[in-house]
């Protein structure tokens, strides 16, 4: 009676060989993530001091620091967020909690899905004739982070609208039964247990927008200003693309600069990840249902 | 109107269900459809004051459509189409051009148990807030005062901070009741509130319906048949989407029906 089968043998060796198959391709994942990571810390640590950090770049790139970029980026991000989280976080909003369930909203949700899967250096176009040349806005930390923004909208929507989802509908019957707006149970109860969601998402975004080059090539970085912006009508450099422009358009740049504008980058966008991880754990904790 | 005489309840002296003057609820040719296909068609009842009005069936006979319709929630719910009239208080409900007004007047109470994920004290302070109510003193009188009628003041009053959500299954629907009594409404609904709850539980809260019988109205829709007896003083028999028959409640079980197929249901033979 309590012996096994052929086929109970059977099903335990086959699952012996899925859970060989899925560590496997697991290390598969690990080992390139590790080497990057690895080959930045080992060749770029180096290259970081306090000078390094808060200093301008001179020599033609090939010495000094990346203040200038560094400033750049906070810019840009802090720019783009502006413009993309009332837009995405109020669009999420009306598409989950008010748009009737009909061909128009199921389109606009394909259409934002897709939006997101349009390649940046499609965006960095878009940008330069809607931002630079049609507004007339010139190459400006405007224009790149409203570029950045068109890019990032779509996944502030999804993370936002997946959040708001995610709220059980309950909540919502129960609050309009008891004679609440839409808007009056959106305020006191979904959004209150949605926004480490949102917050989530936004922090990914980001990370996102601090380490893309394509979008700002044509719409306001530069290779090198003396100054750090003073406004949004003025153009600046960003860490990606100077480390675009010391890794292929300058000469004789010391490798362990490259690496270091390249640690500090993926240091950036890593720090903001392991933010937006920490902050939904601990969101989670709260969580109240 | 009603074939059952006025009459007043014995126990307490309670005063039982008004027929001798115009009904709470009209309700004249409803029918309730989703997506086109019909849930509910061709009702036509009336429902008095301070009556509890009991509604039983199997699953899918239209009894929770009906609830809904009686609230307007089909304004929420995507593809549900309600004709006919109900009129509350003599006045169509599809007039009510502010439809949350007209909600925020009707006590609902659900077969699960919801507690919103605030405090107790919010849970239950959230419909006077909405009525505009803001002064401290005036809240703790409706929080107590409800949290008392629904049975749960002596289990919650030291931790009305902590999650109505991390209540236990039947303290979550005894704040639901709290918080459908918060709303001071003249209409109670429930909707087979004892589905999720203990058997000591629901006793407790069929007694407090009975007190609230004074003063208010109940449309306690119930699964369970013996429910209905107990607490309806009449009772309405849905079946796949038809009014089958309404009578008082002790003539259903004893066996008065018109209907045969209502003994078989009330009898357990099916259902």
């Amino acid at each position: 009676m309590f012996t096994a089968t052929r086929l109970n043998r059977r099903s335990y060796r086959t699952e012996s060989v899925a859970k060989a198959v899925f560590c496997l391709m697991t290390v598969v994942l690990v080992i390139p993530v590790l080497l990057i990571v690895g080959t930045l810390v080992v060749k770029g640590a180096p290259a970081i001091s306090w000078e390094f950090l808060f200093t301008a770049p001179t020599d033609n790139m090939t010495a000094g620091g990346i203040f200038p970029a560094l400033i750049g980026t906070v810019w840009l991000v802090v720019v783009a967020l502006l413009a993309s989280v009332p837009v995405g976080v109020a669009a999420a909003v009306y598409l989950s909690e008010y748009a009737p369930d009909n061909l128009l909203t199921r389109t606009i949700n394909l259409a934002i899905i897709n939006l997101a899967g349009v390649p940046s250096i499609v965006h960095a176009l878009f940008g330069f004739g809607a931002f630079v040349l049609f507004f007339d806005m010139g190459p400006s930390i405007l224009a790149a982070s409203l570029t950045l923004a068109v890019m990032t909208l779509p996944v502030v929507i999804v993370a936002t609208r997946e959040s708001l989802q995610a709220v059980p509908q309950a909540f919502r019957e129960a609050c309009w039964n008891m004679g609440a707006t839409r808007w009056q149970t959106i305020r006191k109860v979904v959004l209150p247990n949605s926004i480490s969601g949102i917050l989530t998402g936004v922090i990914l975004e980001v990370s996102r927008t601090a380490g893309e080059t394509a979008p700002i090539m044509f719409t306001g970085a530069t290779a090198f200003v003396a100054f750090l912006p003073g406004g949004v009508l003025d153009q600046t450099m960003a860490m990606s693309y100077h480390l675009y422009y010391i890794a292929t358009q300058a000469t004789d740049v010391p490798e362990e600069l490259t690496f270091g504008v390249a640690l500090v980058l993926i240091a950036i966008v890593l720090a903001m990840n392991a933010v937006s991880i920490a902050f939904r754990v601990y969101l989670r904790g709260l969580k109240k249902w | 109107m009603v074939d059952t005489a006025a009459r007043t309840t014995a126990a307490n002296g309670v005063p039982g269900p008004v027929y001798d003057e115009p009904p709470i609820i009209e309700v004249r040719g409803l029918s309730i459809a989703y997506g086109g296909k019909p849930a509910l068609q061709g009702v036509n009842l009336d429902i008095y004051r301070h009556e509890i009005f009991g509604i039983i069936g199997p699953a899918n006979s239209g009894k929770t459509s009906f609830l809904r319709a009686l609230n307007r929630m089909d304004a929420f719910t995507t593809g549900m189409k309600v004709g006919g009239a109900i009129r509350i208080n003599g006045k169509d409900v599809s007039d009510w051009r502010n439809e949350y007004a007209l909600r925020s007047r009707i006590g609902v109470v659900f077969p699960l148990p919801v507690g919103l994920p605030l405090t107790v004290y919010d849970n239950v302070a959230f419909s006077p807030r909405l009525r505009g109510i803001r002064k401290k003193a005036q809240l703790d009188e409706v929080v107590e005062r409800c949290l008392t009628r629904a049975a749960l003041w002596d289990e919650v009053k030291d931790r009305l901070d902590s999650l109505g959500s991390l209540l236990s299954g039947g303290q979550q629907q005894r704040l639901t009741i709290a918080r459908a009594l918060s709303q001071e409404p003249e209409l109670l609904l429930l909707d087979e509130f004892s589905i999720a709850v203990d058997p000591v539980t629901t006793m407790r809260i069929e007694d407090v319906l009975k007190e609230l019988r004074s003063e208010l109205t109940i449309v306690l829709v119930t699964n369970l048949v013996q429910q209905a007896r107990r607490l309806a003083d009449r009772t309405a028999f849905f079946l796949m989407g038809e009014l089958v028959e309404i009578g008082a409640t002790e003539d259903l079980f004893e066996g008065k029906v018109k209907d045969k197929r209502t003994t078989g249901y009330i009898e357990g033979r099916f259902g």
